[in-house]
C-alpha cells in the first residue's frame, strides 16, 4: 500500500501545549481517485490539512509526493510543489472586488517572473485557457462579488487548478451550496478526476459522499480510525469509525413521560425538507443527533425564536406557540443555550455573576436598579450546584477552564426555571469531567420540564439522554428509545441510509 | 464543591502585583502627581478659583464625553457630537435673536435637535447598516454644513443684518445667559458656575445608569457580545438607537452651555470639541484599570486634560502645543489600557 500513491503521509503528529491533536497519522492519495476524509469536529482534520498545505509545521512523520520528500514551509511552497487546498471559507479563495479573468491569473500577478505590468489582455487569454480546461462557462468579464456563491466556488477551485496541481484540497466545498449548485461542483470535481487529480474531499454530508467517494478515511481524536476502499463502500462502518462508542460508559436509566409539554405539527425547515412532529414531554431529556449541516441548529433556533420556519405550527402546554424572538421565547418560559459559547454566549467584559444573570435582569431589578444581592446570591447558588471551579463570582470567565465556561453558559439558563430547555452541542470544547457533570445535572434538574439536547456526537447522546431522535437533510429520520438501542439502525439512519427494515 | 468558593479573599489579594497596582491606580497617580506639581511649581495653581476654573473648562468637553461614552459602551462611536453641539448653540441664537423666542424654546429647540440626529445616527446604523464612523462622519459634514443655511454663513448676535437686509431685533434672554455665566454661591461668593453643575449632576445621572440599571448592564452586554445578548432576550437594535439618542442629547446641552457663555452663535467656535471629547473618553478607558467605557472614567478623563491645560497655561507654555501634550496623554491612556492590562490573555 502506498508503492503507487501520488501522495503519502506517514506518522503526522502535531500537538498545541499539552493538547495531541494529531496522534500519527497516516494517509494515502491515489491519482484520479477522491479520497473522502470524515471526521467530527476536533478530530483534527483541520489540523491535517493545514499541516499538508504548509500553514503549520509538523512535529513528527514524513509525506512524499509523487515518490519526493514533500515538506512545505510556507503555503505558496505546497502550492508551487503541486498540493492546492480550496479552504472552507469560499471568499478566502477569491478576492471579491475584481473581476473573473484577474481571480483566476491573481497567483501569477506577483512572484518570480511576474510581468511589472499589468496587461489585461494578456490575463484574459491566459484566464480563458485556465476556464476552457476547467469547462467553466462564466463571464470572464464579472466581478467576483457579483457572482453567487455556487459560482465563486468554482472560481476558487479554478483558480488553485490553474497551477495544474497534483493534489488538490476540497475542504467543506458544498457547507454553504444549495443541491442544485452542488450538482455543478460535483461534474466539475468528476471532471477533475478524469484528468488524473488526486482529491482528498473533507466533508459531513452523506449525500455528497454517497455521490463522490472511492475511498473513505475516518478520523477520530487526532488518529486514522477506519479506511474504507472496497466496492461498495461501508458507509455506516464510515460514520460508526467516525462517531461510534468509544468506551463502555455510563448507562442511563431511561425515563418515559406521561405528559407534553412542547409539541411540533409539520415543522418544515428547508425549501424540499419533509415536515417535522414531534412531542417532548416533561422530565424527559430528548437529544438530537446527526452530522453537522443536517439542521441541527437551524431547528433549535426554530423552537427559540431567532428564525421562522417555512411552515408548520408549535404548541407549549398545549398553547399555540410562535415566538417571533428570542425575548418572546424567554417569555414563554423556553431558554436556549447556543452553539459555540465564545461567539454567542460569553460576554466577555463580564464576571461570571453578570454572566449568569444576563437574560433575567428584569427579573433582578426593581425600577429597572439592579439589586446586587439577589444577582450574587443567584450566581453563587449555580456555582455550587453545577461546582464551577473558580475564585469567586467575580471572576472574569477568561480565567477560567473551557469546561467551567460552558458550566457558566449553562448556569446562566439554569438560574431560573424553564418549560423547555434546549442545549445547542453543550459538550463542545469540553473536558470528560465538565461533561459528566453537565449531564449529571441535567438529568437531575429535568422533572417538571422538557429538555432537548443537540449533539453531533453519538456518545454525548447515549450518556444523556431518555430517548434519541436522528436528524438528517432538516428532518427526523428515527427515534430510539435508550435502553436496548439498535445501534446499526441508528448508523444507518445518520448515515442517511435506506433503513434495513425498509429493505 | 464549597471548596471552590473557600479562600477566595486571600486569594483575590495575594494576585494583586505591582503590576496590576499599576494598570488600576496609575493614571489616578499621574493626576494626583500633576496637580501636586503644578500646585508647587505654578504661582496661583492651588486655589479654590483655579480648581473651578478647570472645572468650567471642562464643563462643555465632559458633558459631551459623558454622551459619546454611552455610545462607546454599545461597541459604537460618535464623531457628530461637536457639530450636534455647535448646531445646538446656532439654533439656540437664532431662536432668540431672530425669532425672538424665550430662554425655554431655546433650550427645548436644542433638545429636539439632539434626539433628532440620535435617532437618525442611530438608524443610520443600525437599519441601513452604515459602519458607526462613517455614519456619525457623514452626520458631522451634514451638520456643519446646516447650521450655516438659515443665515447664510454670517454668525448670529444681537442687531445683526439679516440676509434680506433687515436687522434682528431678538437678544439673549437673561435666563438663558446665566446657564453660561452665572456662579452659585458656595463657602466663597460667586464661586460655582451652573454649567460645572449640570456637569457634575449629568456625569452622576450617567454613571448611575450605566452602573446600577439594567438598561445600561445591557447595553455593556450589547457592546461586548451583541449576539450573545440577543439571544439572552434584549432588544439590540434599540439599545443601539437609544444609546445614539443620548449621545446627541448631550451634545445638545453642551451646544446650550457653549451658546449660554459666548452669549452669540459664533459659527467659528467649538472647533475642539469633538477631539477634546473623544481624548477624555478613551482616557477614561485608564482610569482605576478598567479598560471599557465608563461614566467615572470619562469625568475624570475630562478632568485630567483640563488641569493639563491650565496648569501649562498658568507655567507659560505656548498654546500652540496644548494639542500636542492633549494628544501624547491620549497615547499613553491607550497604551495604559490595551498593552498592559492585556486582558483575557493570562
Amino acid at each position: 500500500m502506498g508503492a503507487d500513491a501520488v501522495f503519502h503521509v506517514d506518522g503526522l503528529r502535531k500537538s498545541f501545549g499539552q493538547n495531541e491533536v494529531l496522534g500519527g497519522i497516516s494517509l494515502d492519495l491515489f491519482a484520479g481517485e477522491v479520497t473522502v476524509l470524515m471526521g467530527a469536529n476536533g478530530a483534527g482534520k483541520s489540523t491535517l490539512v493545514k499541516i499538508v498545505s504548509g500553514v503549520y509545521a509538523r512535529a513528527a512523520g514524513t509525506m512524499r509526493l509523487a515518490g519526493k520528500a514533500f515538506d512545505p514551509q510556507t503555503p505558496a511552497e505546497a502550492i508551487r510543489a503541486g498540493v492546492v487546498t480550496v479552504h472552507q471559507n469560499i471568499n478566502d479563495g477569491v478576492v471579491a472586488d475584481l473581476d473573473v479573468a484577474t481571480n483566476l491569473t491573481l497567483d501569477r500577478l506577483s512572484g518570480k517572473g511576474a510581468s511589472l505590468l499589468f496587461k489585461p489582455a494578456n490575463v484574459r487569454a491566459e484566464a480563458r485557457a485556465v476556464a476552457d480546461r476547467m469547462g467553466l462557462v462564466i463571464d470572464l468579464k464579472a466581478r467576483v462579488s457579483d457572482l453567487s456563491l455556487a459560482d465563486r466556488q468554482m472560481v476558487a477551485i479554478a483558480r488553485a487548478m490553474a497551477h495544474r496541481p497534483k493534489v488538490l484540497i476540497l475542504d467543506e466545498p458544498t457547507s454553504s451550496l444549495s443541491s442544485a449548485e452542488a450538482d455543478r461542483l460535483f461534474s466539475l470535481i468528476d471532471r477533475l478526476r478524469g484528468q488524473g487529480v488526486a482529491i482528498l474531499y473533507i466533508s459531513h454530508r452523506m449525500s455528497d459522499i454517497r455521490r463522490l467517494a472511492d475511498r473513505i478515511v475516518s478520523m477520530r481524536d487526532g488518529i486514522v480510525s477506519g479506511v474504507f476502499d472496497r466496492k461498495p463502500l461501508d458507509y455506516e462502518g464510515a460514520v460508526n469509525a467516525m462517531l461510534g462508542r468509544k468506551i463502555h460508559l455510563d448507562k442511563v436509566v431511561a425515563r418515559s413521560s406521561a405528559r407534553a409539554v412542547f409539541t411540533a405539527e409539520g415543522l418544515r425547515l428547508a425549501q424540499g425538507s419533509r415536515p417535522i412532529s414531534m412531542t417532548l414531554g416533561a422530565g424527559e431529556v430528548v437529544a438530537i443527533t446527526g452530522l453537522v449541516g443536517v439542521g441541527k441548529t437551524a431547528l433549535a433556533e426554530t423552537l427559540f425564536g431567532v428564525r421562522r420556519p417555512l411552515a408548520g405550527t408549535m404548541h407549549m402546554d398545549g398553547k399555540p406557540y410562535a415566538p417571533g424572538s428570542a425575548r418572546e421565547a424567554i417569555a414563554a418560559g423556553v431558554f436556549l443555550v447556543a452553539k459555540d459559547r465564545a461567539a454567542s454566549g460569553i460576554v466577555g467584559g463580564f464576571n461570571i455573576e453578570r454572566n449568569i444573570s444576563l437574560p433575567f435582569l428584569k427579573r433582578m431589578s426593581g425600577f429597572g436598579v439592579m439589586r446586587k444581592r439577589a444577582e450574587r446570591i443567584a450566581a453563587r447558588r449555580q456555582i455550587d450546584e453545577l461546582g464551577i471551579v473558580c475564585r469567586s463570582e467575580k471572576d472574569e470567565l477568561s480565567a477560567l477552564s473551557g469546561g467551567n465556561q460552558q458550566k457558566v453558559m449553562v448556569a446562566r439558563w439554569m438560574s431560573q426555571a424553564s418549560r423547555l430547555f434546549i442545549l445547542d452541542e453543550p459538550f463542545q470544547g469540553v473536558d470528560i469531567s465538565a461533561r459528566r457533570d453537565i449531564a449529571a445535572k441535567l438529568r437531575a434538574s429535568a422533572d417538571g420540564r422538557a429538555t432537548l439536547i443537540f449533539v453531533t456526537e453519538l456518545d454525548e447522546a447515549l450518556e444523556t439522554a431518555d430517548r434519541i431522535l436522528v436528524m438528517s437533510e432538516h428532518t427526523i429520520v428515527g427515534e430510539h428509545r435508550n435502553d436496548d438501542i439498535d445501534l446499526d439502525r441508528l448508523l444507518a439512519e445518520v448515515a442517511g441510509g435506506p433503513l434495513h427494515s425498509a429493505a | 464543591m464549597s471548596s471552590s468558593l473557600a479562600g477566595k479573599a486571600t486569594a483575590r489579594e495575594r494576585s494583586m502585583t505591582l503590576r496590576d497596582y499599576a494598570i488600576r491606580y496609575g493614571f489616578i497617580v499621574l493626576l494626583v502627581g500633576l496637580i501636586a506639581y503644578f500646585a508647587v511649581a505654578a504661582d496661583g495653581f492651588a486655589s479654590p478659583q483655579s480648581a473651578v476654573f478647570i472645572f468650567q473648562s471642562v464643563a462643555i468637553t465632559g458633558v459631551l464625553a459623558l454622551g459619546v461614552t454611552a455610545t462607546l459602551v454599545v461597541g459604537g462611536f460618535d464623531l457628530s457630537i461637536g457639530s450636534v453641539a455647535t448646531s445646538a448653540m446656532m439654533a439656540a441664537s437664532y431662536a432668540m435673536v431672530v425669532l425672538e423666542q424665550n430662554a425655554i424654546v431655546a433650550v427645548i429647540a436644542c433638545l429636539v435637535i439632539g434626539v433628532i440626529v440620535g435617532l437618525i445616527n442611530g438608524w443610520l446604523i443600525v437599519y441601513m447598516r452604515v459602519p458607526d464612523l462613517l455614519a456619525t462622519l457623514g452626520m458631522m459634514f451634514l451638520l456643519l454644513g446646516l447650521q450655516r443655511i438659515p443665515t447664510e454663513g454670517r454668525s448670529i448676535a444681537t442687531g445683526m443684518t439679516m440676509p434680506d437686509g433687515s436687522v434682528a431685533n431678538g437678544k439673549f434672554s437673561e435666563a438663558f445667559l446665566a446657564l453660561g455665566r452665572h456662579r452659585i454661591d458656595f463657602f466663597i461668593p460667586n464661586l460655582i458656575p451652573v454649567s460645572v453643575v449640570v456637569l457634575v449632576v449629568l456625569a452622576a445621572l450617567i454613571w448611575f445608569f450605566l452602573e446600577y440599571t439594567r438598561f445600561g448592564r445591557m447595553m455593556y452586554a450589547v457592546g461586548s457580545n451583541e449576539r450573545a445578548a440577543e439571544l439572552a432576550g434584549a432588544p439590540v437594535k434599540a439599545y443601539k438607537i437609544w444609546a445614539y439618542v443620548i449621545s446627541g442629547v448631550f451634545a445638545s446641552i453642551g451646544g446650550i452651555l457653549l451658546a449660554a457663555r459666548l452669549g452669540r452663535g459664533d459659527i467659528a467656535s467649538g472647533n475642539n470639541l469633538l477631539l477634546d471629547a473623544v481624548a477624555a473618553a478613551l482616557i477614561g478607558y485608564a482610569v482605576l484599570g478598567a479598560a471599557k467605557p465608563n461614566a467615572f472614567g470619562t469625568a475624570v478623563g475630562a478632568v485630567f486634560v483640563g488641569v493639563l491645560l491650565q496648569g501649562l497655561t498658568m507655567m507659560n507654555a505656548p498654546y500652540y502645543t496644548q494639542d500636542f501634550v492633549k494628544g501624547a496623554v491620549l497615547v499613553v491612556a491607550l497604551v495604559f489600557t490595551f498593552a498592559l492590562s492585556g486582558r483575557g490573555k493570562r
